[in-house]
């Protein structure tokens, strides 16, 4: 799980329905991710699946994201069940994703991998934002402040899985709760 | 209860559950392929240990199935890495591509082999898993990380999701098929109509449509955002399940007046056949109002349209005819392949009325283009080409290339378009 709960940074805004597709091509899902070379591979291919009029979200020489902060509409993360997805942002060095509403795999997937966290807005904002605005998001307070400005924007409370993304995750939350034994010893 | 409520309190040791609970439920089956096997194996091993045992051997099934007629290296090697985790393990229930149990697309797989029952739950590292409901299983598609915990704790943190219930009532009309229904269906309540929640689909519609049908409905529920999709057991889902397992199972059904969160109608008898547009599967139009679209490519495959059933519809129309675009067949499992040579229509087996057609070469069974794959993927666009596809998703950039055009369609109206070149309602040809 990312350590920080507030994150500042550029904003990388997308729209409803963005797809797995988009987050990662089928091409690279011959990477696996639990290898660390090919992890940070996924992650130079983040959104890789864009149409070419999008910037660059993969903007770094190397091969991470400027972004740490990304904006999306309704149904955020839709299609494939594949992992790889909230992997490829996080293995960028993306934080957290701020979308109106989530796909259900790619919700329990980002909490479930705690490679981002996935954070509900109550407004649109990827019709107040546009990519390049320096945003705050604060988790404990629940809101995301434009800093060009200064304007709030609350965040929706996280809910039942609150507890899980605490934990940093599925693995520590079961072993937290006594589901499974500790780490092994590897 | 819904049958939904009913397996998963089953699974749980609970009672009484509601749509919410947050409740840990046991798996009945794990399933997972060469694309998203090889990641969860990695993370039993890292969460578990190196010598962590499954488990539970009988409930794994690994089916590769994504990445296979390709000379990518990662995609052998990532079989390869099944391979030794097969046999470390003793997994019984591992179909190897380099041998005889090769079975292909693993949603097709699974059925045929038995490994799906009414009233369990099935876990995989696909979001199509859905399409297990169709035989009245809880059947949903997770990630790698949710995957690798159930191969060590053999169960999951499930939430209750609330049942959306679609009543398909009146008489299929010729060339309409379940692939129209369920477009229909995504059409009226789009791409996230139906996210967190159960789709249960029922009615005399349902009821009259053949187990491969069925499949169809179920597989795209996820296309509507849905955590599964599910028909409830009757006859003709046991006789198929009982002529393919010895195992036990217990079947389940909603009681009647179930409370749900909100029911749909239709009358089967009123629909046309329809096509998703680019780029979304809500994206509905009805056929004959995608006349002026040029084809290039007609594609029929996959789990979705893949199956014994499909193929019998499009040689349907195909028989006698010609195709005036670049056609693929792929059958989704062996099983299929085999279909195609046994299967006939007036005394020609169905592969002969392809190949009369002038269809591509018959691919060997795997997901080839439906999700475009490694660069040399049987069938994968390379262009701005406007396909025609029976597969379940025309997101840019699905099939391969991000300037190409997918129109989602049932194998009739699939064929009909390989016919004439353009989108064409299948009762016109």
């Amino acid at each position: 799980m990312p350590k920080e709960t507030r994150i500042q940074g550029p904003v990388y805004v997308l729209e409803d329905n963005i797809d797995t597709d988009l987050l990662i091509p089928a091409c690279y899902l011959n990477l696996v991710p639990t290898i660390p070379e090919e992890y940070r591979k996924l992650g130079s291919y983040a959104l890789a699946g864009l149409p070419d009029t999008f910037p660059k979200f993969v903007a770094n020489a190397d091969g991470t994201t400027p972004y740490p902060i990304v904006i999306g509409g309704q149904n955020f993360g839709c299609g494939s069940s594949r992992e790889h997805a909230p992997i490829a942002l996080g293995a960028a060095g993306a934080k957290v994703v701020v979308a109106q509403s989530y796909a259900r795999i790619f919700f329990r997937n980002s909490v479930a991998t705690g490679e981002v966290y996935p954070l509900e807005s109550q407004d649109r904002l990827c019709s107040e934002f546009k990519t390049g605005d320096l945003a705050e998001v604060d988790i404990p307070s629940g809101t995301v402040t434009r800093l060009s400005d200064g304007k709030v924007f609350p965040l929706k409370p996280i809910g039942a899985v609150a507890p899980v993304i605490a934990a940093g995750g599925m693995f520590a939350y079961a072993r937290q709760i006594g589901m499974i034994k500790n780490a092994p010893s590897l | 209860m819904t049958i939904t409520e009913k397996i998963l309190a089953r699974e749980s040791g609970a009672k009484l559950i509601s749509p919410g609970d947050n409740i840990w439920v046991n798996a009945g089956i794990l399933l997972t392929h060469d694309v998203c096997g090889p990641g969860t194996i990695g993370i039993f091993q890292r969460e578990f240990g190196r010598d962590a045992k499954v488990f539970d051997r009988e409930k794994i099934v690994i089916l590769p199935d994504h990445y296979i007629y390709t000379d990518d290296e990662k995609a052998h090697r990532n079989v390869d890495t099944l391979r030794a985790f097969v046999r470390e393990q003793g997994l019984p229930y591992f179909y190897d591509p380099g041998t005889s149990s090769y079975c292909g697309v693993c949603h097709v797989a699974l059925p045929e082999l038995g490994h799906v029952r009414p009233g369990e739950t099935i876990f995989g590292t696909d979001s199509h898993t859905c399409t297990h409901g169709a035989l009245g299983a809880f059947a949903t598609g997770l990630g790698n990380t949710d995957a690798g915990f159930i191969m060590g704790a053999g169960k999951l943190l499930v939430k209750v999701p609330p049942t959306l219930r679609f009543v398909l009532d009146g008489q299929m009309p010729a060339r309409l098929s379940a692939k129209d229904l369920i477009l229909h269906i995504i059409g009226d309540i789009s791409v996230n109509g139906a996210t967190y929640c159960a789709m249960e689909f029922t009615g005399e519609a349902i009821a009259a449509l053949s187990i491969e049908e069925r499949c169809t409905i179920c597989n795209m529920a996820v296309e509507a955002g849905a955590k599964n999709g599910i028909i409830a057991p009757d006859r003709k889902t046991l006789d198929y399940v009982n002529a393919r397992t010895k195992k036990p199972f217990e079947p389940l059904t909603s009681d009647p007046g179930a409370p749900v969160q909100a029911e749909y109608r239709y009358d089967v008898s009123k629909l046309e056949p329809v096509v998703a547009k680019p780029h979304l599967p809500d994206n509905k139009a009805l056929a004959r109002d995608c006349r002026g679209v040029a084809v290039d490519q007609v594609y029929i495959g996959s789990c979705t349209g893949g199956k014994l059933e499909d193929f019998v519809m499009a040689a349907r129309l195909l028989k006698g005819r010609k195709v005036s675009v670049r056609t693929l067949i792929v059958p989704a499992t062996r099983q299929v392949e085999q279909g195609l040579l046994d299967t006939q229509i007036d005394g020609q087996s169905l592969r002969a009325i392809f190949e009369a057609a002038g269809v591509e070469p018959i691919a060997p069974p795997s997901c080839a283009a439906c999700l475009g794959g490694p660069a040399d993927t049987f069938g994968r666009t390379k262009g701005n080409e406007v396909v025609v596809s029976t597969t379940n998703r025309n997101f840019i950039g699905r099939m391969g290339s991000k300037d190409s055009q997918i129109y989602l369609a049932s194998p009739y109206t699939a064929a009909a378009s390989a016919i004439t070149g353009h989108i064409t309602d299948p009762r016109d040809v």
